[in-house]
């Protein structure tokens, strides 16, 4: 006989982990079923190689909030992060390229080989990101309000707002403005000049998204890798320690220190549904487990259509959840290495390659990449980032050796062929990867000691990441806020009673943040849902 | 003028910061890089080298020495086996603390002492009659400490000791390629760490063999400016800032015993006479009047503050040393303590302080309000009294 849970979540990924161990903590009787071997859903990590630790698919912790970080005593159950210094883009015609590090007076010096002017510009645009950077803050912190109600505490939330931006002053509105509106490309040629400097800077702007560079909107998702230099000042971007599964482990044990339980492979068919009403959740084996409240940790897509139904859902709802643009634009691939892959021999040492390493040597460079894309193939010169741990966190691989993470933009879910074409796609997808790099780095073939490709059908297919989209959803403005996943359940609702949502399909969306585990889990609490 | 340790040769060519200080005589890196922050995080992720020769350390035979210690010392040494190291301090016939170090046995009648302070001149009014040999060897030996996760597994490479099955607070002898030298599993960063001893003739081929051991393991020269961050977050005292040695002392207001700094679990009290002995007797019995404490300071109070100026939170960057006011709850004028040293907690993502305070308000819980100077204005913001031990990862004391 099954007991009855307070809660059950649906999906051991870190925002579900998150909101289990907030549960607990507030007394709940909480059980997480994850459907794999192993927890943390994209923020996972595997020996995929023996004696080499892969982060599969996130690879770097950015936002994630301190806060949760205080308020679940995560650092006392391994909670890890190891802060990234620098951020290297080469160029492939020998040139010793472009690092950027924290010491501000070294960064401004390797900028002034590009362009004099914009080594002394890039200060002033810190600081008015920085700005705006407050603003978006403002917002993550809190669900979204609701435009459309005229609730007064719905009010006073958009009040609140709304004054952050009043206080903004005239010249940083219109920036705001332009930020809402503008390319990433666009954006980035009012203030600069260099193509080395805009390339990676423009590029973190269409990270997640099916868009490129010169497509407009793209400037507010710049925006998001700014928040993270926000808390930047205590360093937010980093490893976690033993790679993104790190990051879900701790969460994984603050939640079991606080009570809850935790199944992994327990796949759940669907959610127990009875007059309209979530009483618990029915496995692929047909046990059904009861409990009080379901929260879906699944994407909009997989938790309105596959958990809930379409015979639940109003049409007007379902139309609306298949517009939802999920997209998937992005494939990973991760290198065993047995040496260390250097980027720039001309430079000294290795301290150049401990943060992240951008291949896009300009903005041409990223469009060209996208139009590929647009019509259906992967990027034959994508743009990859690309991370090597192991020079800082030696526990990842063995002594002397090295993993590579490689993330890639474009590999697009819907390819010419069909998704499902993706798998024989996969060796060919790899080998343009290794291809890009070589060129940077001519012996790699010879370092390579075994390579793991991760393409966007993999992300559905394993993960459980619709279309493969990393964000569980396009972050893009038409829906963020209010807007995510739909209008009208944006705040971890659904149109099910009891039945919640909390992964980063929901506001405020993707990344290791946390929030939408935190946020959700204060609300089913603030609501008294239990 | 300060002069070089025998690493000099070493440290000053990773000392790209050309950032020195003056630490008991000796030029000591502050800081090896302008961007300090990757020196702390070795001492967490990977492992920080730090030059610690500076520490004024005594060889001390005979075959009363372990009884001459224990004399000395508020801990009963007679109970340090062979090879044991232990932390511990020394005190006045006020039972006020001079000094804190480490003691450590390396033969039956070998005992080796660490000290912040000179202590010679105070050890030898003691040795009268007994069979006891001090013999200051502060300049002819030197150390490293070499702490972090991945410490052992350098040691490992580079020297034929056992170190998977020695404990926390041991010690043993070490081959390496043509020398010889100590290790201590012992440190000031809370953390998995080993301390390292060697003639000075030795110096440079045992910083070389550390070094090449490390190259795997993302070693990392660490400063005095990394190590504090650590320290605070371990909750360790230091010498000069978060007291004052007595001998220093020119007012009494300016002494502490060791159980106002938190080291009563260091005094072993019933046992053969030892300095300051019937004056901690009655301490123990009377109460005492200070405490030593870790604070952590409301960070959501503090960023509200800045929010009115419509500024980012802001607060210097690395460890601060100096004296600030803490407050009651309630009436906010009435001083209760302050706090000596500080920093934010890169790992812990708290803003933590170490403070002297008045006993009534030591218990762990007591809420209490903290000084903070906030774009040029004084503010208060809520903080709550704990142990002084923010950070202790299960790593510190495991053995494999």
């Amino acid at each position: 006989m099954s007991k009855k849970y307070d809660a059950i979540i649906i999906g051991g990924g870190h925002n579900g982990l998150i909101n289990a161990a907030y549960l607990a903590k507030a007394g709940k009787k909480v059980l997480v079923l994850e459907k794999r071997y192993v927890l943390g859903g994209a923020a996972v990590s595997e020996e995929i190689h023996p004696g080499f630790t892969f982060s599969v698919c996130s690879y770097v912790v950015s936002l994630f909030r301190p806060h949760i970080i205080r308020e679940l005593s995560l650092v006392k159950h391994g909670y890890d992060i190891i802060p990234m210094d620098a951020s290297y883009q080469p160029l492939p015609d020998g040139d010793i390229g472009l690092c950027k590090w924290g010491d501000a007076a070294k960064t401004r010096r390797e900028i002034a080989r590009f362009s004099k002017k914009d080594s002394e510009v890039y200060g002033e645009f810190n600081k008015v990101m920085t700005h705006m950077a407050k603003l978006a803050k403002e917002v993550i912190d809190h669900p979204a309000p609701d435009v459309a109600s005229i609730n007064p505490k719905e009010l006073s939330s958009l009040l609140r707002m709304g004054k952050v931006f009043k206080n903004l002053g005239s010249e940083l509105l219109q920036m705001n403005t332009k930020l809402l509106t503008m390319s990433s490309a666009d954006f980035l040629d009012l203030w600069f000049e260099s193509e080395i400097l805009k390339g990676p800077l423009a590029v973190s702007g269409i990270i997640g998204t099916f868009l490129g560079v010169r497509s407009p909107g793209t400037a507010y998702v710049l925006l998001h890798h700014y928040m993270g230099e926000l808390d930047g000042a205590f360093r937010s971007w980093g490893f976690s320690k033993g790679g993104t599964g790190g990051v879900s482990n701790a969460c994984a044990d603050a939640a079991r220190s606080f009570g809850a339980e935790i199944r992994t492979n327990v796949s759940v068919s669907n959610v127990k549904i009875v007059n309209g009403k979530a009483m618990g959740v029915i496995l692929a084996n047909g046990d059904e487990i009861d409990s009080k409240i379901v929260v879906s940790n699944l994407d909009p897509n997989r938790t309105y259509l596959k958990m809930i139904g379409e015979d639940n859902l109003s049409s007007d709802i379902t139309k609306e959840i298949k517009r939802f643009k999920m997209r998937g634009s992005s494939g990973k691939v991760n290198f065993a290495l047995n040496g260390v892959p250097n980027f720039c021999r001309k430079r000294k040492g290795l301290e150049y390659m401990k943060g992240d390493i951008a291949i896009v040597p300009n903005v041409d460079y990223a469009e060209k990449a996208y139009d590929q894309a647009k019509y259906g193939e992967f990027s034959e010169r994508p743009f990859i980032n690309i991370v090597v741990p192991s020079l800082i966190d030696p526990t990842l691989a063995p002594p002397g050796k090295h993993v590579m993470s490689c993330f890639v933009q474009y590999a697009p879910f819907y390819i010419k062929e069909g998704p499902e074409y993706w798998p024989k796609l996969s060796d060919k997808f790899g080998d343009a990867v290794q291809e890009t790099i070589k060129e940077y780095v001519p012996d790699i073939d010879s370092l390579v000691e075994h390579r793991q490709v991760v393409t966007p059908w993999d992300m559905q297919q394993t993960f459980g990441l619709t279309e493969g989209n990393i964000f569980q959803g396009e972050l893009t403005l038409e829906q963020l806020l209010f807007q995510r996943p739909i209008s009208g359940y944006a705040k971890y609702k659904t149109p099910i009673r009891n039945l919640w949502m909390s992964g980063s399909g929901t506001h405020p969306g993707g990344g290791i943040m946390g929030s939408g585990g935190e946020l959700s889990a204060k609300s089913i609490l603030k609501e008294k849902a239990i | 003028m300060p002069i070089q340790t025998p690493f000099h040769p070493r440290t000053s060519e990773h000392n790209k910061a050309l950032d020195w200080k003056d630490w008991a005589g000796y030029f000591a890196a502050n800081s090896y890089n302008v961007v300090s922050d990757f020196e702390y995080y070795a001492f967490r992720h990977s492992a920080g080298l730090v030059d610690i020769t500076p520490l004024f350390k005594y060889k001390i035979t005979g075959k009363d020495a372990m009884m001459f210690l224990s004399r000395i010392i508020v801990k009963d040494i007679s109970k340090l086996k062979l090879n044991q190291a232990t932390y511990c301090c020394w005190c006045d016939d006020r039972g006020m603390v001079i000094d804190d170090g480490t003691v450590m046995r390396f033969g039956e009648n070998e005992y080796f002492l660490t000290a912040a302070d000179p202590s010679y001149s105070w050890f030898s009014r003691f040795i009268k009659k007994l069979d006891v040999h001090i013999e200051d060897i502060t300049d002819s030996f030197c150390g490293l400490a070499l702490q972090g996760p991945t410490s052992r597994d350098i040691l490992k490479n580079m020297c034929d000791a056992d170190l998977d099955s020695m404990k926390f607070f041991w010690t043993t002898d070490a081959n390496s390629e043509g020398f010889k030298f100590k290790i201590s599993r012992t440190g000031y960063t809370g953390d998995l760490g080993y301390e390292l001893w060697v003639k000075n003739e030795d110096a440079l081929n045992l910083f070389d063999a550390i070094w090449k051991a490390g190259q795997d393991y993302n070693i990392r020269m660490a400063g005095i400016a990394a190590l504090d961050i650590a320290r605070l977050e371990a909750g360790l005292i230091m010498n000069g800032v978060d007291y004052h040695g007595s001998l220093h002392a020119l007012i009494p207001e300016q002494m502490s015993s060791p159980y106002e700094l938190g080291l009563g679990w260091t005094v072993n009290l019933d046992r053969k006479p030892f300095m300051g002995q019937r004056a901690l007797k009655k301490e123990k019995k009377n109460g005492s009047r200070w405490a030593t404490v870790g604070i952590d300071i409301n960070w959501p109070d503090l960023e509200k503050l800045y929010k009115k100026h419509g500024l980012p939170p802001h607060i210097q960057a690395g460890a601060w040393r100096h004296s600030v006011p803490i407050y009651h709850k309630q009436q906010k004028s009435k001083q209760i303590g302050y706090a000596t040293s500080g920093t934010w907690s890169p790992i812990l993502k708290k803003n933590i302080a170490l403070a002297t305070i008045e006993i009534d308000y030591a218990k762990s819980g007591t809420e209490v309000n903290f000084e903070v100077m906030v774009e040029h204005h004084r503010e208060l913001v809520r903080a709550i009294v704990g142990k002084p031990q923010f950070f202790n990862p299960k790593r510190k004391r495991a053995i494999l």
